[in-house]
């Protein structure tokens, strides 16, 4: 029989460290090639067509744009949430309220125009999400109650009180009964960086700003010590006096906001009105893409690259080999399993122990101690 | 009466994948494994208990898969958790990502298609009791199944050696590490317990409840088992009781909808999810009780030192 046996290294190791993600990577596409095999699908043919076929042309760029900067703003978010160890699984759902709050200048007051209107829609989605993820904070400060249930729960809810919308009070009623708003006017609607070379708009900056400011965050302020400490040992936390409560209440705050700032740039950005379905599940897909860039914001950005890759492919497969493009759910998903694996190795030595292959070198102190080794 | 019978029976029906995947989950997290990838596992149980007996034309073939699924498939949590000691949180979140995506994947030949499913038991004489024969007798094979699984795991937690080991584990591994018991090897087996209930509630979902396959249909279920186990404190009469009342949440919302009353569907449909989180909430205020009920290494990573 095998077994594993982790032994743990003195200190972390720089080059694991460095190297996790790009084996894991390479894990991925080592599994994904079993899998297009086992679809019958020869795995290079699939691979040109997954990775780089959709990224081969400038527009198809732009096209990764606007799937990425969902999650990066959403990832780099979270990655704050879970550097603190707070678990806002709930983003799905502050994204759907961003996109609400945000929507409702351009539904509400059709009439109103200028140069106001993109800024104050952009402010409210904030609002709408910071508000929605404020509902787990509170319940967790206040009594205790697990966020990564509520935060998770309240996704569902935020799904169904976007259908009711759609179709209900905000429903367009020049739309032919179709379930969706008013298409927003000029002065709601993002503006695209380069009309003349694709359909990337201004959400993809507020992507990389959002992660350049993190960073600083992160890195060169009080506030993100703060959040290191507390994430890695709340009792040190605490005796340097610094609030759990308050942290909780920051960062789901602050992740709540970037998704929702998310929310309503997808919405006035890419797609220009509400609809029931709004996100390909941005929010949860934010979670791998905060884990595969290692919990650091410029990391971040390359992931969001990479997992919106995932999403171009998926579609791209499906039209050109017929596969469903939920290969790229599985894709996303191994991705984040190998990468997780993959970060054992920067604080564990990983030795196989295989009975008939190695004689265990017993250090000569256990020894002495025969009795105590036997027992297990 | 006939009203009141067929609304148990299906309080009943939808309470049965919501008790099975609980109580596999409270046996994980008796043992102190927190394994978030419920819903993930009980979407594979479903789809591979609809595909088997979709394919086989047997509902039993399709339910013994469907276990199968599940446990094989909790297996990579266990590996990934035990062996190489990963975050436990994000590990189970990657499990459910992972299972919804791979489910979808596996089902698109599914979608539409004719289900089998599993007959009720119809014992001649007894089920034609008047109310009682077809609430004690006449129910989906599943039922009886789920309400044996509870009363095995509270014999098997609190009245037997092995049992009261797996609660050590959970409340200190390092203890029972140093008394020499195998923290990993347990573990192992609660966690592919939890995944064999958790596949099996799904296909309670693709081979009775809806004998059908369509895409993400175990829709929030095994987050919901999840937080019966916090409602339950970790006892599993508890957890037979809280998966009743939700059943009941589920299916109040269905006969509402269903009568027309003047509420959006939206906000009824939603109403299972609101009592979670309000349930939660009023489980959770007291704070030193939640402390001592909970299994105090959950969720801790352990690495035996040699």
């Amino acid at each position: 029989m095998m077994r594993l046996e982790l032994v743990k290294r003195p200190q972390r190791s720089a080059l694991f460290s460095m190297l996790s993600p790009f084996i894991a990577f390479a894990l991925t596409i080592i599994a994904g090639a079993i899998m297009f095999a086992l679809l019958g699908v020869n795995p290079l043919t699939a691979f040109r067509i997954y990775f780089i076929e959709p990224i081969s042309q400038v527009w198809q760029l732009h096209e990764l744009a606007i799937k990425a900067a969902p999650l990066i703003l959403i990832a780099v978010g979270l990655s704050v949430c879970y550097k603190a160890n707070i678990w806002n699984i709930g983003a799905e759902g502050q994204f759907i309220f961003g996109a609400i709050f945000g929507s409702a200048i351009p539904v509400l007051f059709p009439e109103f125009e200028g140069p106001l209107v993109l800024p104050l829609m952009l402010l409210l989605g904030m609002v709408g999400g910071a508000a929605y993820a404020a509902i787990p904070a509170f319940l967790k400060t206040r009594f205790n109650t697990n966020e990564i249930l509520t935060s998770l729960m309240l996704v569902y809810v935020a799904q169904l009180f976007l259908d009711w919308l759609v179709r209900g009070p905000w429903r367009d009623p020049q739309g032919h009964g179709f379930p969706q708003t008013i298409q927003f006017g000029d002065a709601a609607t993002l503006p695209q960086l380069m009309p003349d070379a694709g359909r990337a708009n201004w959400g993809f900056v507020f992507a990389l700003v959002a992660a350049v400011l993190i960073w600083i965050l992160m890195g060169r302020m009080l506030k993100g010590f703060e959040v290191r400490v507390l994430g890695s040992s709340p009792r040190a936390g605490r005796f340097a006096g610094f609030g759990l409560n308050r942290m909780v209440f920051f960062a789901f705050l602050l992740s709540g906001a970037l998704a929702g700032l998310a929310g309503i740039s997808e919405v006035s950005g890419a797609i220009g009105q509400l609809q029931p379905v709004i996100s390909p599940g941005y929010g949860f897909t934010a979670i791998i893409v905060a884990f595969l860039g290692r919990l650091n914001p410029l990391g971040i950005v390359a992931a969001g690259l990479v997992l919106a890759l995932t999403y171009l492919g998926g579609e791209a497969v499906q039209s050109a080999l017929g596969i469903s493009d939920k290969v790229a759910r599985v894709f996303q998903g191994m991705l984040l399993f190998f990468v997780l694996g993959c970060d054992t190795l920067i604080h564990y030595r990983i030795r196989l122990i295989g009975l008939a292959l190695t004689k265990r070198q017993a250090p000569a102190k256990l020894e002495a101690a025969p009795k105590l080794k036997e027992a297990r | 009466m006939d009203i009141t019978v067929n609304i148990l029976l299906t309080i009943a029906t939808a309470a049965t994948p919501l008790l099975i995947a609980a109580i596999g989950e409270l046996v994980v997290e008796r043992s102190g494994v927190l394994n978030l990838g419920v819903e993930g596992m009980m979407v594979m149980g479903a789809v591979g208990g609809f595909g088997a007996g979709y394919l086989t034309g047997s509902p039993w073939i399709g339910l013994l898969a469907a276990v199968v699924v599940g446990a094989l498939f909790s297996l990579l949590f266990a590996v990934m958790t035990l062996s190489l000691a990963t975050n436990q949180v994000a590990t189970g979140l990657s499990l459910t990502l992972l299972g919804l995506g791979l489910s979808g994947m596996m089902g698109t030949r599914f979608v539409g298609q004719p289900g089998v499913r599993l007959p009720n038991l119809d014992i001649p004489g007894l089920s034609s009791i008047p109310v009682v024969g077809k609430l004690l007798f006449g129910q989906d094979p599943v039922f009886y199944i789920s309400i044996a699984l509870t009363a095995a795991v509270m014999w098997f937690l609190f009245k037997t050696r092995t049992g009261l080991t797996l609660r050590s584990i959970g409340d200190s591994h390092t203890s029972a590490h140093a008394l020499g018991i195998k923290v990993i090897r347990y573990r192992y087996l609660a966690v592919i317990f939890g995944g064999a209930c958790a596949g099996l509630a799904g296909g309670h979902l693709s081979l009775v409840y809806t004998p059908q396959w369509v895409e993400n249909m175990s829709a929030g279920r095994g987050w919901i088992a999840l937080a019966l186990v916090v409602f339950a404190s970790w006892r599993p009469w508890r957890v037979l009781a809280g998966a009743y009342i939700f059943g009941a949440v589920w299916i109040g919302q269905l006969h509402a909808q269903a009568f027309g009353i003047p509420v959006p569907s939206q906000m009824l449909s939603s109403l299972p999810y609101l009592a979670t989180v309000v349930v939660l909430v009023l489980i959770s205020r007291n704070k030193r009780l939640t402390m001592m009920n909970t299994p105090a290494s959950l969720g801790q990573p352990f690495v035996p030192d040699r």
